[in-house]
């Protein structure tokens, strides 16, 4: 049950919104998409769901492409809103259900449930419009969670929430990925991504700028900060090779550098010069990463 | 089919159980009893309203006048009593200006032994009272001619014999006279019918789409089900709505003049005795309501597609609306001729055929082949919109922006292939 999606352009007119794009997203695991606004997360996400067709590569769900037979076991989150503001909340978690292939009354038995769990039963038989923007959002994640769906492609769905139901909604979404659910979700939230997803892209501009584990990306990324403290100057570190940058701090420095190696030679150097009182390899943060990524393309 | 039926439903439940349509629902059934009972209510009002006897104080200086207008007022049925007073004019008239009397009349016989009456009353807008005086005071002259010429009552009887005036239409197309007025009335009613309901109901379409669409829903929507069949099921649904509707107004009307009192089918009711007319006119009423309906929520459904907010809806649509406001004055223009030749021609243009054409089925005896030719070509644009419109709705529904102008078609049709 994966879904794989291999070499895909999409192009309106002259503009490339999505230009080249592998991904491999394995059964139950979780991946995440980061980018800037316009980046051409939610027209790929609108090609997984079929709505768009990319002009190369193709996209596949267990081998096969994906298409409205398929549909049942997909659930979708758009962007915003994506409800009727002036349906009741229980008619349109029904009725959106329904098109997804799930039993009347079987879906009524689930809203039950679901509400409770975000903790917002009293809303059963209100207007989507009387509700606040955190709420309507939870509603738009049960309608894209209700249906059990095998594929879950989730656009911006922390967006407008409180930290509260945040923790919320992560619990919920863990919850259905550890029944085996695939699940896919944009955010430009880097945290929320370095927590849930084991693996991610960082799209720019239409290009995969960085794709791959946490755990490679940032090993790759190829720079990382030592952080030095000491009694003495620590200037003559600052020409070593493979110190990209020096930010000088109250007792000592902390030094981007390209590689373990040289982040160990630092350390022989500074051992040579005097004790240190403090020697650390801080991994660069997913908002480092992309920070150095996406501005070096835009500059 | 599963989800279209769906999504039928969607549309046609939700706007069923809005609280506008069972209010405007339950407003038109209201009204359609109170029309039909009109002429009782009014009836029943008239007690308070005027018509009740009336005594006219009249100055008769001939003296040989007051008798006569009494005895012609008699014979009218008229509740006007006239009452010969002595009083001066001048008097009189500072009655009626403190309003002790609504009026007076003054009468004399001039040298040529012609009635000269003057009537002088305060109120500008009463016209009944004075035309029966009018009227009466004719026959008195007529009387006081006659006296004079020594004309015996049949003589005067024989000149004013009414000539026997009777309309012979030998046009092939044309109806008989009572045929053409009951038919007018008929086709007047239902055009108002088909026009309300097509602007209403494909307005109602447009914005329906342009909401989903707004809020993001249609992404979720298309995304189970094809634009094409989500399209299609929309009209269908607010259509079914629109027929529901329509039948339940028509129900009421039945049901409204059925049992209103005998009475008052002689009055307005017998604007609406309809004995005469040809059953094929409803049926043709049904098929171009139906034929107008679909051929306008297609196109709406299209423009709604293409706007991103549901205030650009309006302006959308803009043209759509113009062309049935068109169609409307056309056939409105043919109430009273229906045989003018422009109207031919427009009868065959899709857009204005279900009011034209109706107008022109109704109140001529067409051919058979006209209205069959105008709803074959109707039939076919509908499928061509049908299809050309469901490959824009494909790429309008996912394109987002100040799109606002007819132009995004050909953008939309671009999205949509890709």
């Amino acid at each position: 049950m994966s879904l794989q999606i291999e070499h895909v352009t999409k192009r309106f007119g002259d503009f490339t919104a999505v230009n080249d794009l592998s991904l491999t997203v394995g059964e139950g695991a979780m991946y995440g998409f980061l980018g800037a606004n316009g980046a051409g997360k939610t027209t790929t996400f609108r090609m997984i769901l079929g709505l768009l067709t990319p002009n190369e590569g193709r996209i596949t769900w267990n081998g096969k492409p994906i298409s409205y037979a398929t549909s049942p076991h997909i659930g979708y989150l758009p962007e915003e809103r994506g409800l009727y503001p002036k349906m009741k909340v229980e008619e349109q978690l029904l009725f959106l259900a329904e098109l997804r292939g799930m039993k009347r009354s079987d879906a009524k038995r689930e809203i039950g449930g679901w509400l409770d769990r975000f903790e917002v039963p009293q809303y059963l038989n209100k207007k989507v419009e009387e509700l606040s923007k955190g709420n309507q959002q939870k509603i738009q994640v049960i309608a894209a969670l209700l249906h059990k769906p095998k594929l879950i492609i989730l656009d911006e769905p922390f967006s407008g929430l409180d930290p509260v139901n945040v923790e919320m909604l992560k619990k919920a979404i863990l919850d259905i990925r550890n029944s085996g659910a695939t699940i896919v979700f944009s955010s430009h939230r880097m945290d929320h991504v370095e927590e849930l997803c084991e693996q991610f892209s960082i799209i720019d501009h239409g290009k995969q700028i960085v794709s791959g584990t946490l755990k490679e990306v940032k090993r790759s990324f190829g720079k990382q900060n030592v952080r030095i403290r000491s009694d003495f100057k620590l200037d003559a570190l600052a020409g070593l090779p493979g110190v990209n940058s020096v930010k000088p701090t109250v007792e000592g420095a902390v030094y981007q550098v390209d590689s373990d190696e040289t982040a160990e030679r630092l350390l022989t150097e500074a051992l040579k010069a005097g004790p240190v009182r403090q020697f650390e390899i801080e991994e660069p943060t997913l908002q480092d990463i992309f920070i150095a990524k996406v501005g070096k393309e835009h500059a | 089919m599963r989800e279209f039926w769906i999504i039928f439903k969607q549309a046609f439940m939700t706007k069923a159980r809005t609280k506008s349509f069972v209010i405007t629902t339950v407003l038109v059934v209201a009204g359609i009893f109170l029309l039909s009972n009109l002429p009782r209510i009014l009836d029943s009002i008239d007690g308070i309203g005027g018509d009740e006897p009336t005594t006219l104080k009249v100055i008769d200086a001939s003296g040989q006048l007051g008798d006569p207008l009494t005895a012609v007022l008699q014979a009218n049925e008229s509740d006007i009593t006239v009452e010969p007073t002595e009083e001066s004019e001048k008097d009189l008239e500072k009655q009626v200006r403190s309003e002790d009397i609504d009026s007076f009349l003054t009468l004399y016989l001039d040298e040529t032994n012609t009635i000269q009456a003057k009537y002088t009353t305060l109120s500008s807008i009463e016209t009944s009272l004075p035309e029966t005086l009018r009227n009466a005071l004719q026959t008195v002259q007529a009387g006081v001619k006659a006296d004079e010429l020594s004309l015996s009552s049949e003589q005067v009887d024989s000149l004013f014999t009414q000539v026997n005036f009777e309309k012979n239409n030998i046009s092939a197309s044309a109806k008989s006279e009572d045929e053409l007025n009951q038919a007018r009335i008929l086709v007047y009613i239902l055009m108002f019918v088909i026009y309300f309901a097509v602007i209403l109901y494909s307005g109602m379409i447009a914005t329906e789409v342009a909401t989903e669409k707004s809020s993001r829903v249609m992404e979720i929507l298309i995304s189970s089900v094809s634009p094409v069949k989500h399209m299609f099921a929309k009209v269908l649904g607010i259509g079914t709505l629109g027929i529901v509707q329509i039948v339940l107004y028509g129900i009421a009307g039945f049901i409204a003049f059925k049992t209103s009192p005998s009475e008052a089918t002689e009055g307005i009711g017998s604007f609406f005795n309809f004995t005469d007319i040809n059953p094929m006119t409803l049926v043709y009423a049904v098929v171009f309501f139906l034929l107008g309906y679909f051929l306008y929520a297609t196109l709406a459904a299209l423009l709604g597609s293409l706007v991103s907010r549901t205030e650009d809806v309006q302006q959308m649509i803009m043209p759509m609306t113009l062309m049935i406001v068109a169609a409307f004055i056309l056939a409105a223009s043919g109430l009273g001729n229906p045989e003018l030749v422009y109207l031919k021609y427009a009868s065959f243009f899709p857009f204005f055929t279900p009011l034209v054409m109706f107008l022109r089925v109704g109140m001529l005896d067409l051919p058979m082949w006209e209205p069959l030719l105008a709803i074959a070509i109707m039939l076919v644009t509908i499928f061509v919109l049908g299809w050309f419109g469901a490959r824009v709705y494909r790429g309008g529904v996912l394109m987002y922006g100040p799109s606002r102008s007819l132009k995004d078609i050909k953008k939309a049709i671009q999205l949509g292939k890709e």
